[in-house]
C-alpha cells in the first residue's frame, strides 16, 4: 500500500499505521518511548514532563467516543509541553452538517499543529492526511477497523520489557480480531519485529476469511490456540455482536473462548496476559486472570503515554538524542 | 439549414451487425443510412465528410447511464449527460430506474424521453422498476410503462427479499414481453460492505462484500428463470463465478444475456489502496482472478456487452472517508477507449470489440440502434482509433470528473458523431 506516513525527505511525517514502517523505525520508536520511561521502587513511570514540543498545538478530534485513549493522548502531549485542545465532534459540527473537511479546515485555521484522530471508518486517518495543510501532523488514534498504531506499539514496548527479545515469541490474540482495529496493528508490529508466530484465536464468525495473508495463524479452538504461547492478547468482545447473529451469547462466549487459568494452563509457564482495555470480566476474561501474577495489563496503560510521548515527538519532527 | 443529403467519404467502416470491415463511403439522407459503398444514382451530397484514417461505427449504445434527473440534479442532469454521451460516440443510454421519483408510473418514463428528446442529444431509453417504488413488494405497472417507452425492467440496485414477489414479478415481465434486467445482490450477504472481501478488505479494515453474495442471487434467479421462461439480461457481473454460471446458463440455453462495466475489466481490489474513494464502487472492484475470469468471459462471448455504469457525482460526494463516500465512476468519457484497449489485449478484432458496444447492447435492448443497416437510422460515430489522450479534469465532457482513470493515458477517442443524420458533434480538424 502507498504510504502517506513520510515526508519526500523520509522522515516521519503523519503516524497512520504500522503497516509500511520498517523495523528500524519501529525499534526507534520503542527505544524513545523507553526513555520516557524512568524505573521507581513502585515499578515504572513516564517522565514528568520534557519541553520538547513546547509552544505547539496538539489537538485531540475523537469522532468516536473513548475516554481512554483519549486521556491518555493528552497527558503524553502535555508532559511534552505542547497545548492541549480535546474536541468531541459526534457531539459538535457533523452532527450540525458540516463537512469533515470542512472541520479541518476551521480547526487548521486555529494554527493546529498535530490532529490525534479517532473515527468510526477505516482510512479516515489517511483521508485528513491527505487533506490538511503540509504543516499539520497527523497521529491515527484508531480508524474503524482498520488501525490503532499506538496501542500495537505500547503492547510491543511492554512485550519487549517483559521478554526481552521478539524473535523466539509466539503470540496468540484472541477474540474480535475481524473488527479489530488493534489486532491488525498488532499482527503487523509482531511480524515486522519478527516473533516466531502469531496465533488468531476466535469463532470463523470473528476471523477475518483471509486472515492468513495478513501472517497470521488461524485457530478457533482456544486450547489448541494458547498451547505453549509466550503471550496472550485478549481483545475486548462488543455486546453488539450478539446482536448481528455472530455469536450465541456472553454465556458461551465466556465458555468457549473465556481466558481462565485453566485455560492458560496450556501456555507456556511465564505466560504474558496482555489486554488493550477496556476489559469486561467475566465474559472475555476471568478476573482472576486480570488480576493474576501472568498480567501485565496495568503496565501496558503506563507505556501507552511513553509510546505516545514518543510518536507525537518524532512525527513532529523533534530532534532526539 | 441543416445538411439532410451527406456522405462521409473514405473512412473504414465498421459495423458489427453485418460483420463489416471495409473502407467505403456511406451516404445518408433525410437521417436514415441511404447506401454504403457505391452513390446511389439519384443522390446528391449536399456535404461530403472526409473520414479518411477514421473508423465509421455505429453510435455506441451505453447500458447503463445514470443521469441522475429526475431528483438529483445537482450531480448531472439529462442535458449535461447526453451531450457527454454523445461527445463520446454514445447515441443511445439506458437509465435504470431509480431515479427520485423512481420510474415506476409512465409520467416519470416520459418525462425523461422528453427531456432528453429536448436536449437532442443521445437518446434515452428507460428501464422501468419491477416492483413499485422498487420496494419488492408490488408488481409495477409495467404494461403501461412499456407502452410509455421503456424498454425493460429492473429492480437496480434493490434487490427482491421475497421469492414469491420476484417469481410473479419475472411471470408478469414474461406475459409483457419484457426482459428483466438483474443486478444480482443477496440482500443479506455484503450488506454494510464496501470493498470485495478478500485480502485487501481484510488489510484495509473494510467491511466486506463476498463473491456470494453476487453468485447465490444469481442461482436463484437462474433457477426462478427456467421456472418462469422470462428473458433476462445480468447487470454488472462482477466474480469468476458469476461467469461461471452464467456461461452454463447459456448452455443450457436459457434465454440470459449478461454484461460488464469497462472499469471491472481494468482495475482489482488492488486499487483501492489507500483508500482511494474514487475506487468506491458498487459492485466493489473485486480480484486478479475475478477479472480474469471476466475478460475470459468478454472473450468467449458469456458476457455480452460492455457498458460505462456511469455514475457522476459532484466533488464533495467523494470526499469523506471511504466508507462514508457514495460509490460511482463517471464514465462516459473512459467507455470507448478502455474497450479499444481492451480489445486489443484480448485480440479481438475491431468489428467484434465495437460489437460490444454497438449491436449486442442494443440487441439486449431490443432497439433497431446500435447498426449501419442501410434503411437504419442514422446514429453514427467515427472514431480516430490512434488518438492517443490524457484523462484529466480539462477533457470530461461529462459534468462530473470522479473518475479513477484521472491521469491514465487513453488510446482512441470518439471525433464525430451524427444522430438521427444530424452531426451533433465533431472535433474533426478540416
Amino acid at each position: 500500500m502507498k504510504t502517506m506516513q513520510f515526508n519526500e525527505a523520509g522522515r516521519l511525517q503523519h503516524f497512520l499505521g504500522i503497516e509500511g514502517i520498517k523495523r528500524p523505525l519501529l525499534m526507534k520508536i520503542l527505544q524513545v518511548a523507553q526513555s520516557f520511561v524512568s524505573s521507581t521502587e513502585d515499578g515504572q513511570q513516564t517522565v514528568r514532563k520534557v519541553p520538547l514540543l513546547r509552544g505547539k498545538t496538539v489537538m485531540n478530534l475523537f469522532f468516536e467516543n473513548s475516554t481512554r485513549t483519549r486521556t491518555t493522548f493528552e497527558i503524553a502531549a502535555k508532559r511534552l509541553s505542547a497545548d492541549v485542545i480535546n474536541f468531541n465532534i459526534n457531539a459538535s459540527s457533523t452532527s450540525k452538517g458540516e463537512s469533515l473537511t470542512d472541520t479541518l479546515h476551521n480547526l487548521e485555521a486555529m494554527y493546529a499543529d498535530m490532529f490525534v484522530v479517532r473515527h468510526t471508518a477505516s482510512g479516515a486517518a489517511h483521508f485528513i492526511a491527505r487533506h490538511v495543510k503540509p504543516h499539520v501532523h497527523i497521529v491515527n488514534a484508531g480508524d474503524g477497523s482498520h488501525e490503532h498504531p499506538t496501542q500495537a506499539l505500547l503492547d510491543a514496548l511492554t512485550i519487549q520489557q517483559v521478554k526481552g527479545e521478539f524473535a523466539p515469541l509466539r503470540v496468540a490474540i484472541v477474540g474480535d480480531i475481524l473488527h479489530s482495529r488493534v489486532a491488525r496493528s498488532l499482527i503487523f508490529a509482531l511480524n515486522i519485529l519478527g516473533v516466531s508466530e502469531i496465533r488468531a484465536v476466535g469463532p470463523k464468525t470473528l476471523l477475518p476469511r483471509h486472515i492468513e495473508t495478513l501472517g497470521a495463524h488461524p485457530y478457533t479452538n482456544l486450547k489448541a490456540g494458547v498451547t505453549d504461547v509466550d503471550v496472550v492478547v485478549m481483545l475486548r468482545l462488543q455486546r453488539e455482536r450478539m446482536q448481528s447473529a455472530l455469536l450465541p451469547s456472553e454465556h458461551e462466549y465466556f465458555q468457549q473462548y473465556g481466558l481462565t487459568e485453566a485455560v492458560l494452563e496450556y501456555a507456556a509457564p511465564d505466560v504474558t496476559v496482555m489486554h488493550p482495555g477496556p476489559i469486561n470480566r467475566g465474559v472475555e476474561i476471568a478476573s482472576s486472570v486480570v488480576d493474576g501474577s501472568h498480567s501485565v495489563i496495568l503496565q501496558q496503560v503506563s507505556n501507552g503515554i511513553a509510546v505516545r510521548m514518543a510518536v507525537m515527538a518524532m512525527s513532529m519532527g523533534v530532534a532526539l538524542s | 439549414m441543416p445538411v439532410k443529403r451527406f456522405s462521409i467519404c473514405s473512412g473504414r467502416v465498421v459495423d458489427p451487425s453485418q460483420g463489416m470491415d471495409e473502407p467505403a463511403d456511406i451516404h445518408i439522407a433525410d437521417g436514415k443510412i441511404l447506401a454504403i459503398g457505391d452513390k446511389p444514382d439519384d443522390f446528391t451530397a449536399e456535404q461530403t465528410i472526409d473520414a479518411s484514417g477514421l473508423v465509421v461505427s455505429p453510435g455506441l449504445v451505453d447500458l447503463s447511464a445514470r443521469l441522475r434527473e429526475p431528483g438529483q440534479e445537482h450531480k448531472a442532469t439529462i442535458a449535461s449527460e447526453t451531450r457527454a454521451a454523445a461527445c463520446n460516440g454514445i447515441t443511445t443510454l439506458c437509465c435504470p430506474p431509480d431515479t427520485k421519483p423512481v420510474i415506476d408510473t409512465p409520467a416519470v418514463a416520459e418525462l425523461l424521453q422528453q427531456r432528453s428528446e429536448a436536449s437532442g442529444m443521445s437518446q434515452v431509453l428507460p428501464l422501468a422498476a419491477l416492483t413499485q417504488g422498487l420496494q419488492g413488494k408490488h408488481l409495477a405497472e409495467m404494461g403501461n410503462l412499456k407502452e410509455a417507452g421503456c424498454v425493460g425492467v429492473s429492480n437496480a440496485l434493490k434487490p427482491i427479499e421475497d421469492t414469491r414477489v420476484l417469481a410473479h414479478a419475472f411471470d408478469y415481465a414474461a406475459s409483457c414481453d419484457l426482459s428483466v434486467f438483474i443486478q444480482p445482490i443477496d440482500p443479506w450477504l455484503g450488506r454494510d460492505g464496501f470493498a470485495h472481501e478478500g485480502q485487501l478488505s481484510t488489510r484495509m479494515g473494510l467491511a466486506g462484500i463476498p463473491s456470494s453474495t453476487e453468485t447465490i442471487a444469481l442461482s436463484r434467479d437462474l433457477l426462478l428463470i427456467e421456472q418462469t421462461g422470462v428473458r433476462a439480461h445480468f447487470c454488472r457481473i462482477s466474480t469468476a463465478g458469476a461467469v461461471a454460471l452464467i456461461r452454463e446458463a447459456k448452455a443450457r440455453k436459457l434465454p440470459v444475456t449478461a454484461d460488464v462495466c469497462a472499469h471491472q475489466l481494468f482495475l482489482t481490489e488492488v486499487d483501492l489502496g489507500p483508500y482511494d474513494s474514487q475506487c468506491h464502487v458498487y459492485p466493489p472492484l473485486r480480484s486478479q482472478r475475478d477479472q480474469d475470469a471476466l475478460r475470459q468471459g468478454v472473450a468467449d462471448g458469456t458476457i455480452d456487452a460492455i457498458c460505462s455504469d456511469h455514475q457522476p457525482h459532484e466533488p464533495d460526494a467523494k470526499l469523506a472517508p471511504f466508507g462514508e463516500t457514495e460509490p460511482g465512476i463517471s464514465a462516459l468519457d473512459t467507455l470507448l477507449p478502455l474497450t479499444l484497449r481492451l480489445g486489443r489485449e484480448i485480440h479481438k478484432p475491431l468489428v467484434e470489440t465495437l460489437g460490444y458496444l454497438s449491436h449486442a447492447p442494443a440487441k439486449i435492448l431490443g432497439t433497431q440502434a446500435g447498426t449501419l443497416q442501410v434503411g437504419q437510422q442514422a446514429d453514427l460515430c467515427l472514431i480516430d482509433t490512434q488518438n492517443y489522450w490524457q484523462l484529466n479534469n480539462g477533457s470530461f465532457n461529462s459534468r462530473c470528473h470522479n473518475s479513477p482513470f484521472l491521469d491514465w493515458e487513453l488510446q482512441g477517442r470518439c471525433v464525430a458523431t451524427f444522430i438521427r443524420g444530424r452531426q451533433v458533434f465533431s472535433k474533426i480538424q478540416t
